[in-house]
């Protein structure tokens, strides 16, 4: 009985999710920041339960995931169960960074198997070691000034054109570009 | 950065996306592959001179009919390959239905045949230039099916590079079947699938390394 309550306000949350999602695909900007912010609560307690003994990563490979949805959010299947697809691309994004931290510490000693326990953080630790400033900075001008003014600022498409002084489909391609960009220089920062 | 902060830039300015997004993307990359197989046929090829003759008689269209139910099943592996969490479920069976058709009929044809005849219809008369034609009419497919592929969000690599191996291989075949005066069911259910799995294994031992994202 405790059980099938339960799953039935897992199914509530999730066609709540759902229904967020597919108007934020509509265009409905509130909808999808709704849906994010939900989803990085879930994307987070997912990922801590299956990354215990890497808790300092747990908030990089949220954002990755979050990064990863938001550019991939075209392969989404309407008829599909959202935590199919949501799960998918977290557990691509996990194994992905393990694979590649086995691949290091082949070639390295790994030193920090000890600052593994002390620093595990049972808090919420919303805050990733990287920085988006200097992320951005690593694109180039027609990628990082469309995603400053229109993600950053707020800027209507429109604006961003006038401020840039590129067309509106050169800062949508930007925008589009640019994301992809920052999602693959956050990969490959793992391997440093 | 705060993962807050993320959201709200991602969140920001988004816009719609528009739907089916995804397979208008597959259908593209299927179309110019396909206009490249069959470029890359009309220059080095040519069409078969008696094909006005060749489509009247049943077993042409047998051997397009399997080819383009692998195809068929291919494209649908593709897909859902393409979009994370969906699982491949009832396509194997899609694929295997026309391998295992031809196969019987093959060993039909073989049973019924002369003893003398059979190596005939096993090896027809281009057995050695088949497999590699079909591969290379489908490499400006895989290209193309790799390329959409890319834009969307394989999670199972080598199975992914695999399926666009194996729809490159049948549509390759499609485009070679109006060039090639091979008809008997043992040649089609040996070489051409032999020709089709030769993209397919490429597509397999590429896919971890061109898809990942």
């Amino acid at each position: 009985m405790q059980r099938m309550e339960e799953t039935g306000r897992v199914n509530a949350s999730e066609e709540r999710l759902r229904q967020l999602l597919m108007r934020g695909l509509a265009g409905d900007a509130p909808a999808y920041h709704a849906f994010l912010q939900d989803l990085s609560a879930h994307l987070r307690a997912f990922l801590r339960k299956r990354l215990a003994r890497l808790p300092d990563e747990v908030e990089d490979l949220v954002q990755e995931s979050l990064l990863a949805i938001h550019n991939q959010r075209h392969t989404y299947d309407a008829g599909q169960p959202l935590t199919a697809w949501v799960h998918a691309i977290a557990k691509y994004k996990l194994v992905d960074l393990l694979r590649r931290r086995a691949r290091r510490d082949l070639l390295t000693d790994p030193l920090d198997d000890e600052f593994d326990f002390a620093s595990s953080a049972d808090t919420e630790a919303a805050e990733a070691r990287r920085d988006l400033g200097k992320l951005l900075d690593q694109l180039p001008d027609r990628q990082r000034l469309p995603i400053v003014h229109m993600k950053l600022e707020g800027l209507s498409v429109a604006d961003a054109a006038r401020v840039t002084g590129m067309s509106e489909s050169a800062v949508k391609v930007g925008v589009h570009r640019g994301l992809k960009a920052l999602a693959a220089i956050v990969r490959v920062r793992g391997d440093a | 950065m705060r993962t807050d902060a993320l959201v709200a830039m991602l969140a920001t300015g988004g816009g719609a996306v528009e739907p089916n997004a995804a397979d208008r993307r597959c259908a593209t990359g299927i179309g110019w592959g396909a206009l490249g197989a069959a470029l890359l046929m009309a220059v080095l090829l040519d069409v078969r001179h008696d094909l006005a003759a060749a489509v009247l008689l049943p077993m042409f269209w047998v051997k397009i009919a399997f080819v383009a139910c692998l195809a068929a099943g291919s494209l649908l592996a593709v897909l859902r390959l393409s979009r994370p969490g969906l699982q491949l479920a009832w396509v194997p069976g899609v694929l295997s239905a026309p391998v295992l058709a031809i196969w019987l009929l093959a060993a039909i044809v073989l049973a019924r045949a002369d003893p003398a005849q059979r190596a005939g219809l096993f090896f027809g008369d281009t057995w050695n230039s088949c497999p590699f034609l079909v591969a290379m009419l489908s490499a400006p497919v895989l290209v193309a099916v790799v390329w959409a592929m890319k834009g969307l969000a394989p999670t199972r690599l080598w199975l992914a590079g695999a399926a666009a191996g194996l729809l490159s291989g049948a549509v390759g075949a499609l485009v070679y079947s109006v060039h090639c005066p091979e008809t008997a069911a043992p040649f089609i259910g040996f070489w051409y699938l032999l020709g089709m799995l030769i993209p397919t294994a490429v597509g397999a031992l590429l896919g971890p390394r061109l898809l990942r994202w």
